[in-house]
């Protein structure tokens, strides 16, 4: 009776089910990302503010990459070359700090050799910058060392009869602060990940090395770093995706309203501040921003592949490829009989 | 005897080197916790007491005063800030989306794993791919689809709705289903007659609640967090301002400020999110690593 049943089953499609089930991702998906997404494309061929309707072809490319005659296309031009420039400094100036102390403590809290007490607790610590607000983050390091006279630094400074420092406006002291708050936010996320990578190491490996004598550094150069290298290419890149996106502190980072600091601007501000900043509000420059978003989205389409295939199920990729020589074997098999067997 | 010479001097070794790690730790670990400790006692602290001792390690007594300045002091300094209209909006943000994110990927991913059908491999191709995209890309286009074309400003729908598509949780809901919600449950669930919806709601779901826990809080935070797309949509209605945009503008005073009702915001801002963590720490700290997508 269960037999027939299971049979009669088995033979039923369910695929319709399947088309149901994954339905409301992709209508949603389609509405509130590809379209914009499509959208931003379309915008980046149009006019800005009032003139929003009109086809201007690749004018706001060649606006943003080569300048152009006028007074404001040299100045986006130049603007956009140093968020660019900003994006990459502020960036390496704060994955490098991350990525150095999260290996290293990553490597101590995995260490069976080491006893560092409170291991959860320094894990819960360390993380507990990230989870939060940005905002908030940006509002108190404001309270503490910015340009406002009554900002902790400053005040300190002045009750040793020193003047105050415009912090925001120095492109060294402003661009420390911001790298500075993200190692902070930052470090004890990519800690977890490289610990997560470090456990994942087959434990045999190490209980051979311990058993040869290998010094911890030379269970570190030889079997822990050379390992862990396809996580730390993983956290490269993403940081990397991460970096090219950076926006909250640099964007949050001044105290006079609207005031954003040139040393600052990433490109993310920047595609921000044509629709989102003081008159932009009104006047949006939807083709600018959609120019400067749409080469956003080339370059973090490149390094998007490297995840991706990083992503993708190994197991099923192996599997696959297992599959081919399968079928190449059994190939040479029947030619091989064809020919009358082996010579 | 010369061996246990050996070896004490190799366990001395051992120890000094532990001792320095952890003195390294705690260095690190007071990095992170004293501007947080800082805030939490300025807020404590009137003013004029900020202006000679800027930084606080002691609380204080004045955070009535504080709290009476940023919320209904005679010259409120910041009219746009009200601490429960914040939590309370971001309250309705943060939730509404995590359950939708939650429900719904956890329903793409049931589907994806479940059923065979001709488009499968390719659908979840297209997930992985579009995870890379950022939010900042899209934005252009979105701001001017939703604000523009449809008059959605200040509307709460293009915070919430956008939820049901979460590319990242529904990776990691496939990656859970495939390892441990066998296939043969479906089939069994078949056979004595139980609806294929009926199967997700009363079985798949209640097997994933450990995945849906963790990715619940991650979703919490990360749209309680989230000031980038809020503060493209909410332009103009105070009413409706999330706490990330009161916590702008009580930053944005820049003439005279009064510090100790600012420290006083964020740390209001902060201390709930704080508390939701520790309360949490050792699901969200264990599933970090298993989200992978940084922001």
């Amino acid at each position: 009776m269960a037999s027939t049943a299971q049979s009669r089953i088995k033979s039923i499609s369910y695929a319709k089910y399947g088309y149901m089930f994954i339905a409301p991702f992709f209508i949603v998906y389609a509405f509130f990302q590809i379209w914009p997404l499509i959208n931003t494309f379309i915008l980046s061929f149009y006019g800005n503010g009032d003139a929003a309707s009109e086809f201007v072809a690749l004018e706001n490319y060649q606006t943003l990459l080569f300048g152009g005659d006028g007074r404001r296309e040299r100045a986006l031009n130049d603007t956009f070359f140093q968020s660019f420039i900003n994006t990459v400094i502020l960036w390496v100036g704060n994955f490098v700090p991350q990525i150095f102390l999260s290996l290293l403590l990553a490597i101590w809290f995995t260490d069976s050799k080491l006893h560092i007490p409170g291991q959860g607790a320094f894990k819960v610590i360390m993380y507990l910058p990230n989870i939060i607000t940005a905002v908030s983050v940006a509002a108190l390091f404001m309270r503490f060392i910015s340009n406002n006279e009554t900002s902790a630094a400053n005040q300190i400074l002045a009750n040793m009869g020193n003047e105050a420092i415009k912090f925001e406006n120095d492109p060294a002291w402003s661009r420390g602060i911001v790298m500075f708050i993200q190692t902070w936010m930052w470090f004890g996320n990519t800690m977890i990940m490289m610990m997560s990578g470090i456990l994942g190491i087959n434990p045999s490996l190490f209980e051979a090395a311990n058993i040869d004598g290998a010094s911890s550094g030379q269970v570190l150069r030889k079997i822990t770093l050379p390992l862990l290298k396809p996580m730390v290419v993983y956290t490269l890149i993403t940081s990397m995706i991460g970096g090219l996106q950076m926006f909250d502190i640099p964007f949050l980072y001044h105290t006079a309203q609207g005031d954003i600091k040139d040393h600052l601007r990433t490109v993310a501000v920047f595609i921000y501040e044509q629709f989102r900043v003081g008159n932009n509000v009104h006047s949006p420059q939807y083709g600018i921003a959609g120019a400067a978003s749409i080469m956003l989205f080339i370059v973090t389409a490149i390094l998007g592949i490297f995840v991706f295939r990083m992503n993708r199920d190994q197991d099923e990729a192996r599997k696959k490829k297992e599959r081919k020589e399968l079928v190449k074997e059994y190939k040479r098999q029947q030619k091989l009989a064809k020919m009358g067997g082996i010579d | 005897m010369e061996n246990v010479g050996v070896k004490d001097n190799y366990m001395l070794i051992q120890r000094i080197k532990s001792i320095g790690c952890f003195i390294v730790c705690i260095l690190l670990a007071a990095i992170c916790l004293v501007p947080l400790w800082v805030m939490v006692c300025n807020a404590t602290h009137d003013r004029f007491h900020l202006s000679t001792n800027p930084i606080n390690f002691l609380p204080g007594g004045d955070f009535a005063v504080n709290y009476y300045n940023i919320s209904k002091g005679e010259m409120a300094q910041f009219p746009d800030f009200n601490v429960w209209t914040g939590y309370l909006n971001s309250l309705i943000i943060a939730g509404c989306s995590t359950v939708l994110t939650v429900f719904f990927s956890a329903m793409t991913a049931y589907g994806l794993t479940v059923y065979n059908f001709k488009v499968r491999d390719t659908a979840y191709t297209i997930i992985l791919a579009v995870m890379m995209i950022p939010v900042q890309v899209t934005s252009t286009g979105f701001v001017q689809f939703m604000v523009g074309t449809l008059g959605l400003a200040n509307s709460y729908i293009p915070l919430i709705l956008p939820a049901i598509a979460a590319p990242a949780v529904v990776f990691y809901m496939r990656q859970y289903m495939k390892s441990s919600f066998p296939l043969d449950i479906v089939e069994a669930a078949r056979i004595d007659g139980c609806g294929e919806f009926r199967t997700f709601l009363s079985i798949a779901i209640p097997m994933c609640k450990p995945a849906i826990a963790v990715q619940s809080i991650f979703a919490f935070v990360q749209n309680w967090n989230n000031y980038y797309t809020q503060n493209m949509i909410i332009l103009s209605d105070t009413d409706r301002y999330t706490m990330p945009i009161m916590i702008q503008n009580v930053l944005g005073q820049d003439k005279h400020p009064d510090a100790g009702a600012q420290y006083a915001a964020v740390a209001l801002s902060v201390i709930p999110i704080v508390i939701i963590y520790l309360a949490l720490s050792k699901f969200i700290v264990g599933g970090v690593a298993l989200g992978g997508v940084k922001e």
